[in-house]
């Protein structure tokens, strides 16, 4: 590991050097120069790193600033101060949802260094021009990386392409390419780091049975008690995640539906919301244990986290195991991965090369891990992990002892077992992935009658 | 020449001093709220790929989409509906505060300090105003546990919370105020002689009520109405959460279009909604002469 970092700092900073001395020539004083030329020794040296950087380096790369923008769930705040603090350089987190993400990292690019990105969105981002390709070769866990992302399999197992899935929106042909490519390259369009497979929530005293399939949403026993995910472009697939598990229709790919498909999946919404099957729909984290913890609904969509959060309030819920059966059901998987935006270059982009290969390293991998979310490379994260949190995150164990969650405080009992298996359980039963439709604008308008009806 | 350009000169000061006057206005108004609806209207004549690109050019399409879409209307009938409830009870409640402060309060001083009071629940963000109205309306909220207990019903009331009534509720919680104020301001100003005169002339309070006091806060009521109605046709947040998501507005169904980078057809439906309200405003200033009521 460190060999390679000393490799990447031993050129860069000497090649960044002397594009800015060119660049700023008239400003430079000669203590400047000095320091650029100390730099280069410092770094040719460069022996005595701390934490793997030499020390001139840290002195040239703590003015250096990058934001990194994108969701509450995925862009944490205390992985930016880790970071920071291993790292020597500053790190801002910024929050934003879904849909003002994407449309800030295209309306907005100089304003975000490193754009956290969903399949789709990376895809868009390509697309529009605004993300530069990572160079695979300059990410040193990059083998390491779990098959489901670097090679679209795991253990033999072909991970679906229904919807967008990581793998398929992973790489372009060419650093600047703006179309996808499908198979292998040198160059991704973003780094995944942080994914997990979202099912049903439920309450088993009051839901009286096991739900391992996703009728059980649309049950009218459930009338008036159930919710669904008011995030258009996902929520439809759980829609026809039910709709599917019902025998209702078979779809061709319920990550990017025809115009008939959608027709069919919003008129039943349209159909179930006039019965009163919802009480509610919701689309935030927050608004979904809000929804369970205070008994308005008794089944929803929902994720794991949020799951978590309800049994934290004392309160049961269950996390659906929703196994592939006879070619129905499964888990909705997502992954946000980080992209590097097209402007960010010289030590600026040296600074974001070094943050996505400390992103791997395993600090934030076992932080994202203790509230049930997984990281592409299970070997680092293990590291950071205690053996007991290992096999109750990881491989669907009894907890040994208590389980705590990232800030301390007691989470689970002991004995307690992990919602739906082991890692490898979960996600090879991962039958489709968060996406963008080719008719999205159709897809939208569709929800919106469904909102309105 | 000396003669005449002293007397060329001064209505061009007075033009000059005139612009600075509005200038500070000006100066907001063109960066902040000119250019952002030149571009939102340019935006809406554009064509895109789909995904987030524009290309430049003229096409009228997004609003042939938005104004053949019988979403269009739908979302206009609920947004229409949020905002005639909320009017009615604002103006109402609005009205009713205001009558009390200005003509039942003696003193002055009490009735300034319990204007003042009528604003403290805005001192907190009206998104804690909203969701605060949650923990009482839900299913096992307040409301519904202390009917229970009383026996008054026997299964909890649904539609206490995520329905039409939670977002009326919420609207007019936080709207009123916008109704009391400058329904006050009106009132205040009648002269209190002129009340007593009609007393002593012999009119009843009914009279006094639909003769003189109405008519003489107007303006306030225009203003108000204004604020209340521009509001609410321009929110979305408070239909999104208080309806559980069981219901949209305009800007709620326009928000969703950005969210998936239709950016020409949600350009159309923010300039055809801007039209509707500056069509609304138009009607209610021209019943309501507000600029000859202020300066009177």
């Amino acid at each position: 590991m460190s060999d390679e970092t000393k490799g990447t700092f031993t050129s860069d900073p000497a090649g960044t050097e002397a594009k800015t001395g060119v660049k700023s020539t008239k400003k430079l004083s000669r203590r400047t120069l000095l320091k650029g030329a100390a730099a280069v020794a410092g770094a040719a040296v460069g022996s005595d790193a701390i934490r793997g950087f030499p020390t001139i380096w840290a002195q040239e790369i703590k003015d250096i600033e990058l934001r990194h923008v994108g969701v509450s769930y995925s862009v944490v705040k205390a992985i930016g101060d880790q970071a920071a603090k291993d790292l020597g350089f500053k790190v801002t987190m910024q929050n934003l949802d879904t849909s003002a993400a994407i449309n800030r990292f295209i309306s907005q690019p100089n304003t975000v260094d490193i754009a956290d990105l969903e399949g789709w969105q990376a895809k868009l981002a390509a697309k529009r021009s605004v993300i530069q390709g990572i160079e695979v070769k300059k990410i040193k866990e990059f083998d390491n990386i779990l098959p489901i992302f670097t090679k679209g399999e795991i253990d033999g197992h072909k991970i679906p392409r229904q919807g967008i899935s990581p793998y398929e929106a992973m790489y372009i042909s060419k650093p600047d390419s703006t179309d996808l490519h499908d198979g292998v390259t040198e160059w991704a369009t973003f780094l995944p780091q942080v994914y997990n497979a979202d099912s049903i929530g439920y309450r088993p005293d009051l839901v009286g049975h096991e739900v391992t399939e996703w009728k059980d949403l649309i049950d009218p026993k459930f009338k008036g008690k159930a919710a669904i995910l008011d995030v258009p472009a996902i929520g439809i697939m759980d829609a026809a995640l039910c709709f599917e598990s019902a025998g209702l229709i078979k779809y061709g790919n319920k990550g990017n539906m025809t115009k008939e498909e959608i027709d069919f999946t919003c008129n039943k919404l349209i159909e179930l919301k006039k019965q009163g099957q919802f009480r509610a729909t919701w689309t935030t984290f927050d608004q979904s244990v809000q929804l369970m913890a205070a008994g308005e609904v008794v089944i929803q969509s929902m994720w794991s986290p949020a799951v978590a959060a309800v049994r934290v309030k004392e309160i049961p819920c269950v996390y659906a195991p929703v196994n592939v059966k006879n070619g129905k059901e499964g888990y909705r998987g997502w992954c946000n991965g980080m992209g590097l935006m097209k402007h960010l270059s010289g030590k600026k982009l040296d600074a974001a090369y070094e943050y996505l290969n400390w992103y791997l390293s395993g600090w934030q991998g076992g932080f994202v891990g203790r509230y049930g979310y997984y990281s592409p490379v299970p070997s680092t994260a293990k590291k950071f992990l205690t053996a007991a949190e290992w096999d109750f995150w990881y491989d669907g164990k009894p907890a040994p002892e208590v389980i705590n969650d990232p800030y301390g405080v007691a989470m689970e009992k002991a004995g307690t077992k992990r919602d739906g298996g082991s890692f490898l359980d979960r996600v090879k039963n991962i039958s489709c992935w968060n996406t963008l439709m080719d008719e999205a604008a159709y897809m939208n308008k569709r929800w919106n009658d469904f909102k309105v009806a | 020449m000396q003669p005449s350009s002293s007397s060329a000169q001064a209505p061009s000061r007075s033009n000059l001093a005139g612009w600075l006057y509005v200038s500070p206005l000006v100066l907001v108004l063109v960066p902040f709220f000119v250019a952002p609806i030149l571009v939102v209207l340019a935006a809406s004549f554009f064509a895109t790929d789909g995904f987030g690109g524009l290309t430049p050019g003229f096409t009228l399409a997004s609003y042939v989409e938005v104004l053949h879409s019988a979403l269009t209307l739908k979302l206009y009938l609920a947004t229409i509906k949020f905002t005639v409830l909320t009017w009615v009870f604002t103006l109402i409640i609005g009205f009713f505060v205001a009558y009390f402060l200005v003509f039942h309060v003696r003193n002055q001083l009490l009735a300034i300090g319990l204007f003042l009071l009528c604003t403290v629940p805005f001192w907190t963000s009206n998104i804690i105003r909203m969701i605060s109205w949650i923990p009482l309306l839900g299913k096992e909220g307040l409301i519904n546990q202390a009917l229970l207990a009383m026996g008054v019903i026997h299964q909890p009331l649904e539609v206490l919370l995520f329905s039409d009534l939670a977002v009326v509720i919420a609207y007019v919680h936080q709207l009123t105020i916008f109704m009391i104020v400058p329904i006050f301001n009106s009132m205040a100003r009648i002269d209190k002689k002129l009340i007593e005169a009609a007393i002593d002339a012999g009119a009843s309070r009914f009279d006094i009520m639909r003769l003189i006091v109405v008519p003489m806060s107007k303006s306030g009521i225009a203003l108000g109405t204004i604020f209340v109605v521009s509001i609410v046709m321009g929110d979305f947040f408070v239909v999104k959460v208080m309806s559980g998501g069981g219901s949209a507005s305009v800007v709620s169904a326009f928000y969703e279009d950005v969210g998936v980078l239709q950016y020409p057809t949600a350009a159309a439906s923010a300039v055809l909604l801007t039209l509707v309200l500056v069509a609304i405003v138009s009607l209610i200033l021209r019943t309501v002469d507000i600029r000859q009521e202020i300066t009177r």
